[in-house]
């Protein structure tokens, strides 16, 4: 194979080595990096030149690497997942950049997010906020025969896109007020919109958003930074669903 | 963290005031309609303009409106300040690099707690100049009141004045643009066959109510400047 050549970056990485530890930018240069690597790909080589000469490997998050399941992080040049819209940090392509180009990564900044170590930081308030609600209690038993609980194709398609978001945090990441309005309101409207969700669904909006409010997190000022910064591209209708839901609620609840 | 497990009370959630801000909001908008609307009428007579105000501050119900307002306007000012401090509280470590390209949010829509300050003082001055300031009299057909035109003009003949209204005007025109459609959105109504038209009412709004409050100074600084 002929050999390729790679493009040099020039990298700002935050490394901080624990939750309560000073954090500083790690200066380093990224060398031969291949256009068609992915973001993670082009750390990997980054780590790999960091383990040779005997230091210690910068932490980032990541699983599937191929943008579904929500554990890839990182705001890079002030963009959650980077500059592309509708991609996540491992579908990020380094033909994106030039060579020589400057890249700051940064983790997802949020209070309610808190460093664990360099790049890598706790989501588990997410987890926390679907256990206050974002079930349905009832047993379900085995999948039931196609068209035995009517759900309308636009209820189906809307509570579908709802659900394709992966968890990820960018929203919180991208917010000015870090709200984790558009993560909650997703998983709200998600249940919201089919039948078998009705059952508990005051319950839920009123849970989810009194969690959403322990964590810490700020509140939606309807920028729409978060729906931009979505790598799946969940809509701002969510929050307003979860607004109207949650009032109703409010009013109704006993 | 634990699971808190619990229901939210509706005003001591983050929706809720939210929600608060936007009703207090909303209403707010309406006062600035029945505010700009008479008071275009400086621009017809000085007698037109006196009458219309001794009308209205002479009613009774003025008393019951000016509570009215003040509560609207501390409703909506408390709890929006209290959201900004609980907003800035949410992230303890700020990015070195802001958001730029498709990703980055506009400056107007991102500094609203500040234009709301803005506002607040333009109010308190406005209040200290008009309703507070020089009590001025004129007669029109035996009835003593009020030469409210006679200070309006005389503080519109001021260049300084004429200039800070017009940039606290601005400020207000990106506060209303941003702030009609989200008050909607956080109340709840957000559909694609309504947005568009959401959209263009809040662009429209903010402009006739803007453009209709700067045309006054502006007329008097121009055309009737002693």
């Amino acid at each position: 194979m002929a050999e390729q050549k790679g493009m040099t970056l020039n990298l700002k990485i935050w490394r901080q080595a624990g939750p309560k530890e000073k954090g500083e930018f790690l200066k380093i240069q990224a060398k031969n990096i291949i256009p068609d690597m992915s973001f993670l790909e082009m750390l990997d080589v980054v780590n790999e030149e960091l383990v040779r000469t005997g230091k210690e490997p910068v932490e980032f998050d990541h699983d599937c690497r191929e943008g579904i399941c929500g554990a890839c992080s990182l705001v890079i040049n002030g963009n959650p997942h980077g500059p592309e819209v509708a991609t996540t940090t491992c579908q990020l392509h380094m033909r994106k950049f030039k060579d020589g180009d400057s890249i700051v990564i940064e983790p997802f900044r949020a209070k309610s997010f808190p460093i664990v170590k360099d790049l890598v930081v706790d989501r588990s308030a997410f987890d926390r906020i679907q256990q206050a609600g974002g079930f349905i209690t009832a047993n379900t038993g085995a999948a039931q025969d196609a068209n035995c609980i009517p759900v309308p194709k636009k209820n189906a398609d809307l509570a579908f896109s709802s659900a394709t978001c992966i968890g990820c945090g960018a929203c919180v990441a991208a917010c000015k007020n870090a709200s984790a309005s558009l993560f909650t309101s997703a998983k709200v409207a998600h249940l919201a919109l089919l039948p078998q969700g009705q059952a508990e669904r005051e319950e839920r909006v009123l849970k989810m958003v009194a969690q959403m409010d322990a964590e810490g997190f700020g509140g939606c000022t309807n920028t729409g930074a978060c729906s931009a910064a979505c790598p799946v591209e969940i809509s701002l209708e969510n929050i307003a669903r979860m607004n109207r839901d949650f009032l109703a609620a409010s009013i109704k609840h006993r | 963290m634990q699971n808190v497990s619990r229901k939210m009370g509706w005003l001591t959630s983050s929706v809720g005031r939210k929600q608060l801000i936007g009703v207090t909001g909303l209403g707010l908008c309406g006062f600035l309609v029945a505010h700009m609307a008479p008071n275009m009428l400086i621009l017809f007579s000085a007698e037109m303009y006196n009458k219309y105000s001794h009308a209205l501050i002479s009613n009774p119900l003025i008393y019951a409106a000016e509570v009215g307002l003040l509560l609207l306007f501390l409703g909506h000012l408390v709890f929006a300040l209290r959201l900004s401090w609980m907003n800035w509280r949410a992230r303890d470590t700020r990015y070195a690099v802001m958001s730029n390209g498709p990703k980055r949010t506009a400056w107007a829509q991102r500094s609203l707690w500040a234009q709301g300050l803005v506002i607040l003082v333009f109010v308190i001055l406005h209040l200290i100049t008009f309703k507070y300031g020089t009590h001025y009299s004129v007669t029109y057909d035996g009835v003593e009141m009020r030469d409210l035109h006679k200070l309006v003009v005389e503080v519109f003949s001021e260049p300084a004045y004429v200039i800070w209204y017009v940039v606290a005007l601005f400020v207000l025109f990106f506060h209303l643009r941003h702030g009609l459609g989200s008050s909607l959105q956080t109340l709840g109504i957000n559909h694609p066959r309504y947005n568009c038209a959401i959209k263009v009412a809040s662009w429209a709004y903010a402009v006739i109510v803007v453009g209709g409050f700067l045309s006054q100074p502006i007329y008097v600084y121009l055309l009737q400047r002693g």
